[in-house]
């Protein structure tokens, strides 16, 4: 169609502008206005045909209207804008050269139909759009739910196959689901777990802050929490478990449920009693083991103000003999039966016993009045002990030494404790055993000092911290100094100079006695034949000799004779210049075997003096056997010669030793004159050599010189 | 198997949808009482809205006009919404028939209804998924059956990142998506802003609270934070600009004053 200009095409498309322009801004098309009204221009031929049509064609107008509804003018505004504009201008520029009134009344009926055309049309989109988002709303809540019942389906499996518990509560506690593996922990059904509350399982076992974290989650105060906490089962057993519980919110972030997982720890938390069983608990006897014993110690020594402790350390008295004597199974046997009657003495609340080791048992009590049931403890044990223990058939006497501490808590560690205890039972054992003693500090610090002192002795001699003082042997006859004894002393780094009676018995006892004896006896037969060197046979009574003291330990040793041989050869001194002195009590009971070296020294010509006579219940008889040139006289009975007028009975005593040992041709030396008036005594009473701080204390080898010379030149 | 007591409902019609109020902005019916109820409430605010919205599918059109003319033939809608009327395929298929068109929404009314408009379209088709999960969205059937993203493609962003809050990181999730495509795709975007709204922010910020309110909050964006979009890209003539000045078609005086709004831009992949 050609639009020319003011003909019928061109009217009815600027009908259409008009309309276009009127109606555009009212709609929600997403096109540009132009091709809105291109939209619309059919529409308004549509229109100008109705118009000029022969009869009036309603149904066609309404299509119209229903038109606009296809064209996005679903706004009201526009189906009043739409019929404005055909109102105004419909007749004006498409009603051609027709009868006005008519045109007017046809267009007034052609708004009508559009009105009602748009509106049905308006209403049947807004009902299909409606129908149209509900299905879709409704489908897909179709989707969803088949994704959640996937998703569920899912967690279901996970759920029911879980090995560890699951269960759900809400927030009031009650249980609204369990899984199987729940179930089979609590080794009940659905029906016993299913809307029971949470807050029925407390324990006693529960630890304090479980209710309290519990009480934090519901209240939405806490995600999780961890704890470990056991159940009781209806069958009265005890289920353990590692518990986590969460805290489920919905989408709002509002708390909603608890979830709980637990895996059941029991089995593993009873081997671990078990292995924490076996790891504090002595094998053969069932007690408490030294672990275990340690840790009650500690708790005790730690214990508040007020609290004390009391342990008795018992060691069996000659409990090896049994093993060596019946073998390990039966002394097994008997430490059984004696741990078994140390546990009945031991059955009050804060009382244990123990075994720390071979024979060695603990028995340990506490509480703030220790210090009168720890003797009572002692008597028990002490008692129980008494009836004789039956192995094969033998009863066997079973006694053992007891050392026993007690104090208040606070003050000293376990160990101290242990040491001081232990120390206590050798001073106990040392005594005699079947007995106790009771902890003593003096005791105690001797002791660690000694035990001090046996560990030093060995790097002692190397480190050459011994020494000899020479104390001189005067003749009573004449007052010439005749020799000296050698006495050695330590210079020990922190204790000073000590004396022999300090670390003699310790040498004695760890064997250091050898080669230190040695050394002394060579060190001594060095120092005479440097006087000999020096002095010759210059001094009034012939050269000087020395003593030297001999162990009861260097007397059994093997080398004895041929040490003393070769030192004397290689200095080159005369045996007869030496002397050695051994104890009374060394000599006791002595078999030929041991008198034998002596012997053999004596032949040599090396004298051998009787050391500390009338102190070791001597035989006198024996005296004619020992191959002994020279008895030396205990102090004690010179000491009451110091005063005036001396003991009478004490006179004759000497006298007769004196006599005596005259008689069976030795010479008799005395120690300790401490007065010119014991001395003339003891001159009188016919002994032959004396010595003691009356004329010297013991010193270096120089002041021998000095007393020799002075002797030799007065 | 019985639900458990504890799993939540997902589709929940007694809360608004971004996508149903959009319809209902477009003069849609395709939405229920509770989204026109917040619609009926932003509009108190702003009651232009509905010629942003109109502007918005007037930009789209242009868009993907200009895309077919410059030879694509393949289209990514993310956040495709309610497809009232004018929509991608429709407009795309019209400009070059076997055009293909893959929507994308999370909202899983407005992907059932989408499906059920597309039924019997062989190359269109809509994928439920998240613009924050691009790799979904990428690897999803749909993009593999319709899709090659060896050739280039017009991927639309038409408001939507408004509503992809920054922790939720949608710089990062564009260019994850700009990553996948091939050389000489196209980002076609729009974004809400406070600028170019003729009214003063004060009372734009009435509108943004209903987003908030129905948990879907509007995050407005300034000219620069949304051209930030575009990096990797070049932009098209005549840049990131109000909706009515990209490539007008009718003279942008004659359009209504809230069009303004926002910014519309059109980049293509170096």
């Amino acid at each position: 169609m050609t639009a020319e200009p003011g003909g019928p095409e061109d009217r009815l498309r600027r009908f259409a502008t008009i309309w276009s322009r009127a109606v555009f801004p009212v709609t929600s098309t997403s096109l540009t206005r132009p091709e809105f009204e291109e939209q619309l221009l059919p529409l308004a031929r549509r229109l100008s045909e109705i118009l000029l049509a022969h009869g009036f064609d309603a149904d066609e107008a309404r299509q119209v209207g229903a038109a606009l509804i296809d064209a996005h003018c679903t706004d009201p505004e526009a189906l009043t804008r739409t019929l404005d504009c055909v109102d105004a201008y419909l007749v004006l520029y498409c009603g051609e050269d027709g009868p006005q009134d008519e045109l007017r009344m046809r267009s007034s009926r052609i708004q009508h139909a559009m009105a009602a055309g748009f509106a049905q049309a308006l209403r049947e989109r807004t009902l299909a759009e409606q129908e149209a988002i509900a299905q879709a709303a409704l489908r897909a809540q179709g989707v969803v739910a088949q994704a959640l019942h996937a998703s569920e389906a899912r967690f279901r499996a996970v759920f029911e196959g879980a090995a560890i518990g699951i269960g759900i509560a809400d927030l009031e506690g009650n249980v609204l689901q369990v899984n199987g593996a729940l179930l089979r922990m609590f080794g009940g059904s659905e029906q016993t777990l299913r809307g029971r509350n949470v807050m029925e399982w407390t324990h006693p076992e529960d630890a304090p802050q479980t209710w309290r974290l519990y009480e934090e989650l519901v209240r939405g105060e806490r995600e999780h929490y961890h704890v470990e906490k056991a159940f009781n089962r209806s069958d009265g057993t005890v289920l353990w478990t590692n518990l986590t519980v969460s805290l489920l919110r919905d989408a709002d972030g509002d708390p909603q449920y608890q979830l709980a997982l637990m895996e059941d720890t029991t089995e593993r938390r009873l081997l671990n009693l078990r292995l924490r069983y076996e790891a504090t608990h002595d094998a053969l006897t069932g007690l408490p083991n030294r672990t275990l014993f340690f840790e009650r110690l500690e708790k005790a020594l730690s214990a508040g103000e007020g609290q004390r402790f009391g342990l008795c350390y018992l060691d069996l008295d000659g409990f090896k003999t049994v093993n060596d004597s019946l073998g390990h199974s039966a002394g097994d046997r008997l430490l059984v039966e004696v741990a078994d009657r140390l546990q009945s003495c031991a059955t009050a609340p804060g009382e244990m016993v123990a075994r720390l080791g071979g024979d060695e048992f603990v028995a340990l009590t506490t509480g703030p009045a220790t210090q009168r049931e720890v003797d009572d403890l002692a008597d028990r044990i002490m008692n129980a002990l008494v009836t004789p223990i039956s192995i094969d058939g033998r009863d066997l006497m079973v006694r053992g030494s007891i050392g026993i501490v007690e104090g208040p808590a606070g003050e000293r560690t376990p160990a101290e404790v242990l040491r001081s205890a232990d120390i206590t039972m050798y001073r106990a054992k040392s005594a005699g055993g079947n007995r106790s003693e009771l902890a003593d500090p003096e005791a105690d610090a001797r002791a660690i000092t000694r035990h001090g002192l046996t560990t030093a002795l060995p790097a002692a001699l190397d480190r050459n911290e011994f020494f000899i003082e020479y104390q001189p042997l005067v003749h009573l006859g004449d007052g010439s100094v005749r020799g000296a004894e050698a006495l050695v002393r330590w210079l020990h780094p922190q204790h000073g100079v000590l004396g022999p009676d300090r670390f003699i018995p310790l040498a004695e006892h760890t064997g250091l006695i050898v080669p230190l004896g040695r050394w002394v006896l060579e060190e001594s037969i060095r120092q005479a034949r440097e006087w000999r060197e020096r002095y010759g046979e210059d001094t009034a009574a012939g050269p000087l000799r020395i003593n030297v003291n001999l162990s009861p330990c260097q007397l059994s040793h093997p080398g004895l004779v041929q040490d003393t041989v070769d030192i004397l050869e290689r200095t080159g001194v005369a045996p007869d210049a030496l002397c050695l002195e051994v104890t009374e009590s060394a000599l006791i009971g002595a078999d030929d075997d041991l008198l034998k070296p002596l012997r053999r020294l004596a032949e040599m010509g090396v004298d051998i003096a009787l050391d500390d006579f009338g102190t070791g219940y001597s035989n006198l008889a024996n005296l004619r056997r020992l191959p002994v040139s020279i008895l030396k006289l205990d102090r004690s009975f010179t000491q009451s010669m110091q005063q005036f007028p001396a003991d009478p009975v004490d006179l004759k005593i000497v006298e007769g030793i004196v006599t005596l040992a005259h008689s069976l041709d030795l010479a008799v030396t005395v120690e300790g004159v401490e007065t010119g008036a014991q001395a003339e005594q003891l001159r009188i009473l016919g002994c032959d050599t004396a010595q003691g701080w009356y004329y010297a204390r013991p010193g270096p080898p120089e002041r021998l010189h000095e007393l020799a010379l002075v002797d030799a030149t007065g | 198997m019985e639900r458990p007591a504890w799993a939540p409902r997902s589709i929940d019609i007694t809360v608004p949808s971004v996508s149903r109020i959009y319809d209902y902005y477009l003069g849609g019916s395709h939405n229920f009482e509770v989204d026109r109820e917040a619609a009926r409430k932003a509009m108190t605010h702003l009651p232009g809205l509905p010629k942003i919205m109109q502007a918005n599918r007037a930009f789209m059109r242009r868009a993907v006009r200009h895309a077919v003319g410059t030879g694509i033939d393949q289209f990514l809608d993310i956040g495709s919404g309610i497809p009232t009327f004018g929509n991608v395929h429709e407009v795309a298929q019209a400009a070059h028939p076997g055009a293909r068109v893959v929507y994308v929404d999370h909202d899983p009314v407005a992907v059932a209804h989408s499906n059920a408009v597309l039924e019997g379209n062989e190359d269109a088709d809509v994928v439920a998924a998240d613009l924050r999960k691009p790799q979904e969205i990428l690897s999803s059937p749909q993009v593999e059956r319709l899709i090659d993203l060896n050739r280039p493609v017009a991927l639309l962003l038409v408001a939507i990142l408004h509503f992809v809050e920054d922790a939720d990181d949608p710089y990062g999730a564009v260019a994850q998506l700009r990553d996948a495509l091939a050389p000489g795709s196209l980002l076609v975007l729009t974004h809400a802003s406070y600028e170019g709204i003729p009214l003063p922010a004060e009372r734009a910020e009435g509108a943004v609270d209903v987003y908030k309110d129905i948990r879907n909050p509007l995050i407005m964006r300034s000219r620069d934070e949304v051209a930030r979009f575009f990096e990797g890209y070049d932009m098209v003539e005549p840049g990131l600009v109000p909706m009515p000045h990209w490539r007008p078609e009718s003279a942008p005086e004659d359009e209504d004053p809230y069009a303004f709004a926002g910014f519309a831009g059109v980049g293509i992949a170096a």
